[in-house]
């Protein structure tokens, strides 16, 4: 086997701490590299054109390119081979960049680390085969989780595009977030006039399926074909036959069940249809506030609904659907005040969230859009908005900015003046963050056209006085402390991860941070992909966004699935397991514990044997350490390439090591 | 930090593809300051590490063999970290029935975003392996004895 080794400088990336060019002499002496030499950027098109003609030249069989992280470049790497007319699994990377020349500044070790890298690659690259992909249909139907602005942006943008759309939402209602909000910033445009007509869109789209009230609760299949289990929460109400009159909200005796919509300030009847606009507008009971539910009386609603919708017997049901693609877009949930006991947060009445003041705002909410204290109902003429609760605060572990926070307060304080044009707004702020395109001036609109008076410095107080609270905190600006009356208090609260989210998480396959939040594939370059092929992320579930940047991953996820399904087949990665036949006893060890059922059972001249279902098989390897004879190889991964990497690591120290 | 300024010692990594490679990854991208010890060797799974990988690293001459996966319930395979978890346990406990030092070889679970959990569980363990220092030499004449003793057993 001929094999060429290239050894990256990255710039000073690697050079820096590493003697590349000693890299390369030392990879001349390994077994079977013929050609070896350093190149200033490996990856750029100068440098792929150089392993290519050297490929060419040398008539290599093989290349090991030592350079950064195969999850970076190795598909770079693979085109590169293939364009020089060789097979792209006979490529191997030593990773000098991430794994040594980042992490240490010693060139003498580095160096020492980079040689030995590039002698496991080779190694291994002399196990390696050439080995081809097969191709396999794809189900052209997509899921989108979440009925938030990003799924729906997400779902409508794939729709539009012809495919067929299975849309789940937790909650009774599509919405998410913004259609609790009154106005958005920086336009002040109305949230549900904007969102409103998306939300009937969604309804309508002859391409959509609906389902409200559901959760994933299973996920099998790969990329092309996933098979997705959805669980319907009972609503006690047939929606098939409701119509969404809202005679049964208006009879129904039980009046104390939480109005989640309105953020639990008031609350509704035990039977609701969530909120005006809700799509779909149906109503479905709380069978924790039901009389008849909890206590076998009443049943008001059943008797008087038009339809006959009423079912109390309803129970939790499962639906199995088959998609090809799904996109993520759980949201985020907001952080919980009360944990900051210095605000009094849930122990004072108004001392509230500045969602649950969204709802004030709102001309559909509770008070029909008249600001009034939650305590008495009073107006406030002094209100105090405090910033970061729960964003960038490591003691209450949210070191992150929110992002949105500054937005929207600035927001608030602008509505405060136009509702009542005699009160006073103070903001204590850490740092303006208004980065957005016309945010900045918003923010300033708010503090010298509106009269918000920003105060930098945090709150360290917040206590009861005669029916107002004492707002006790720092003016870090001019060194003073401050004391402001104030009547009510909204804080603004952070974004925190979907509760759940982890949860989800582990049912698809990605993963997430340490927050929470799902992780990207690449945190530029493939922002809306997940590593898990056919899952691809959008909006607020990835990280706090605001809604222009939530409609935007809305619909780049929209247009990643839809560049997925424009070809009737996708290849499948070749890097999958294989049985041999002679070797495999058929004891079916691996077929117990392939985690994707893709190993079968088949007969071979009487005999029992394993066989892997190519398209089922996702490459994990499992199968391979456990099969007891070894007859079940995963290509690319076999035990003698691993073994090689060992041993050509371990080759100095053996012959040190016998006495 | 100790492990630095001494002579370095072998230690092999295996890492999965999906949670503590990326975390690796993530570590250098951070540029979190690292002993150059340990190299690692890539594998698609923890689930398709193969605990005689750990054996024949550490019979060879490693002096210290780190192996480190996806968080348990969080495999990118669903469930192979679970087989390598299980697997692992009953290696640790079987290496000094081969006359290993099991304080060689330890697991660790590292996420993708992890990088400052990576840098640590790397020089924690390279200073670890350093405390132990090189791994014993084997006696040739030992091993062809007992080789000779198996074979007659057999």
């Amino acid at each position: 086997m001929k094999i060429g080794v290239f050894v990256c400088h990255c710039g000073s990336n690697i050079a820096g701490t590493v003697d590349v060019k000693a890299v390369a002499d030392q990879a001349r002496t390994l077994p079977e590299v013929v050609f070896a030499s350093d190149t200033m950027y490996a990856c750029s098109e100068p440098g792929q054109e150089g392993i290519i003609e050297a490929i060419k030249e040398h008539g290599l069989d093989g290349v090991v390119v030592a350079s950064c992280t195969p999850r970076m470049h190795e598909p770079t790497f693979r085109r590169t081979l293939e364009r020089a007319g060789l097979n792209r699994y006979m490529f191997e990377m030593a990773n000098i960049r991430e794994h040594v020349s980042w992490i240490g500044k010693d060139i003498e070790a580095n160096t020492r680390k980079a040689v030995d890298l590039v002698a496991m690659a080779a190694a291994k690259l002399t196990h390696d085969k050439g080995l081809t992909s097969k191709k396999f249909s794809v189900n052209k139907r997509v899921m989108v989780i979440g009925g938030g602005v990003a799924g729906i942006q997400a779902a409508l943008d794939c729709a539009d595009g012809g495919l067929e759309v299975v849309l789940v939402e937790k909650t009774p209602s599509i919405g998410g977030k913004m259609s609790k909000l009154d106005k958005t910033f920086p336009t002040i445009d109305c949230s549900s006039c904007i969102l409103g007509p998306k939300m009937v869109d969604i309804a309508q789209h002859p391409n959509i399926t609906l389902y409200a009230s559901s959760e994933v609760s299973g996920l099998k299949g790969y990329v092309g074909n996933f098979e997705v289990t959805v669980t319907n929460k009972a609503s006690y109400v047939d929606w098939d036959a409701c119509t969404g009159c809202g005679l049964c909200m208006e009879k129904c005796p039980s009046k104390k069940s939480r109005d989640v919509f309105n953020e639990e300030i008031g609350t509704t009847t035990a039977i609701n249809i969530p909120f005006p606009q809700a799509i779909p507008r149906k109503a479905s009971i709380d069978p924790e506030y039901c009389l008849k539910l909890t206590k076998g009386k009443c049943g008001v609603c059943e008797k008087l609904c038009p339809t006959k919708a009423i079912r109390f017997d309803q129970v939790d049901r499962e639906v199995v659907e088959s998609v090809g693609a799904i996109v993520v877009a759980t949201g985020y949930d907001l952080f919980d005040h009360t944990r900051y006991g210095e605000y009094g947060g849930g122990r004072y009445a108004d001392v509230i969230t500045s969602m649950q003041y969204e709802r004030l705002l709102s001309a559909s909410g509770p008070t029909g859009g008249h600001i009034k204290r939650p305590s008495d109902g009073r107006e406030p003429e002094n209100i105090v908005f405090i910033q970061c609760v729960g964003s960038r605060d490591k003691s209450v572990g949210r070191p992150y900015c929110s992002g949105f926070c500054c937005m929207y307060t600035a927001k608030q304080a602008i509505l405060t003046k136009d509702h009542l044009p005699e009160s006073q707004s103070y903001v204590f702020y850490m740092d303006i963050r208004a980065p957005g395109k016309m945010y900045d001036e918003f923010t300033r609109r708010a503090m010298e056209d509106y009269g918000a008076k920003y105060i930098r410095g945090r709150v360290s107080m917040i206590h009861p006085k005669g029916g107002r609270y004492v707002v006790r905190g720092a003016d870090t600006l001019m060194g003073t402390a401050v004391e402001i009356e104030a009547d009510l208090v909204v804080l603004a609260v952070g974004a925190e991860s979907a509760k759940g989210a982890p949860q989800l998480a582990e049912k698809l396959r990605i993963s997430y941070d340490a927050y929470g939040f799902y992780m990207e594939s690449h945190p530029k370059l493939r922002p809306v992909e997940t590593n898990t092929a056919g899952v691809y992320l959008a909006g607020a579930c990835q990280g706090p966004k605001d809604i222009p940047s939530s409609v935007g991953q809305g619909s780049a996820a929209a247009a990643k699935v839809l560049a997925l399904f424009s070809k009737d087949q996708v290849e499948s990665d070749p890097q999958i397991s294989e049985v041999d036949i002679k070797r495999c006893v058929g004891c079916g060890k691996c077929i117990e514990t392939c985690p994707y059922s893709a190993i079968e059972a088949i007969d071979f001249r009487g005999e029992p044997k394993a066989s892997v279902i190519e398209t089922i098989c996702q490459g994990c390897g499992i199968c391979t350490s456990t099969c007891p004879q070894g007859a079940i190889q995963l290509q690319h991964f076999t035990d003698n390439q691993i073994l090689a990497e060992v041993n050509v690591l371990c080759q100095q120290s053996m012959q040190q090591n016998y006495e | 930090m100790s492990a630095v300024d001494a002579t370095e010692l072998r230690i092999v990594g295996f890492l999965c593809n999906w949670c503590s490679y990326g975390g690796a990854d993530t570590a250098g991208v951070g540029r979190f300051q690292q002993p150059t010890d340990l190299r690692i060797i890539r594998v698609p799974c923890s689930g398709r590490i193969d605990p005689l990988f750990v054996v024949k690293s550490l019979i060879n001459g490693a002096d210290g063999v780190l192996v480190s996966g996806c968080h348990p319930r969080d495999c990118h395979y669903s469930e192979g970290n679970f087989y390598a978890r299980r697997r692992l346990e009953v290696l640790k406990k079987f290496l000094p029935i081969l006359g290993i030092d099991h304080r060689r070889f330890e697991y660790t679970w590292v996420s993708a975003s992890e990088g400052q959990k990576w840098k640590t569980v790397v020089s924690t363990f390279t200073e670890h392996i350093h405390q132990l220092g090189p791994a014993p030499k084997i006696n040739r004449e030992a091993l062809v004895l007992a080789r000779t003793l198996a074979a007659k057993a057999v």
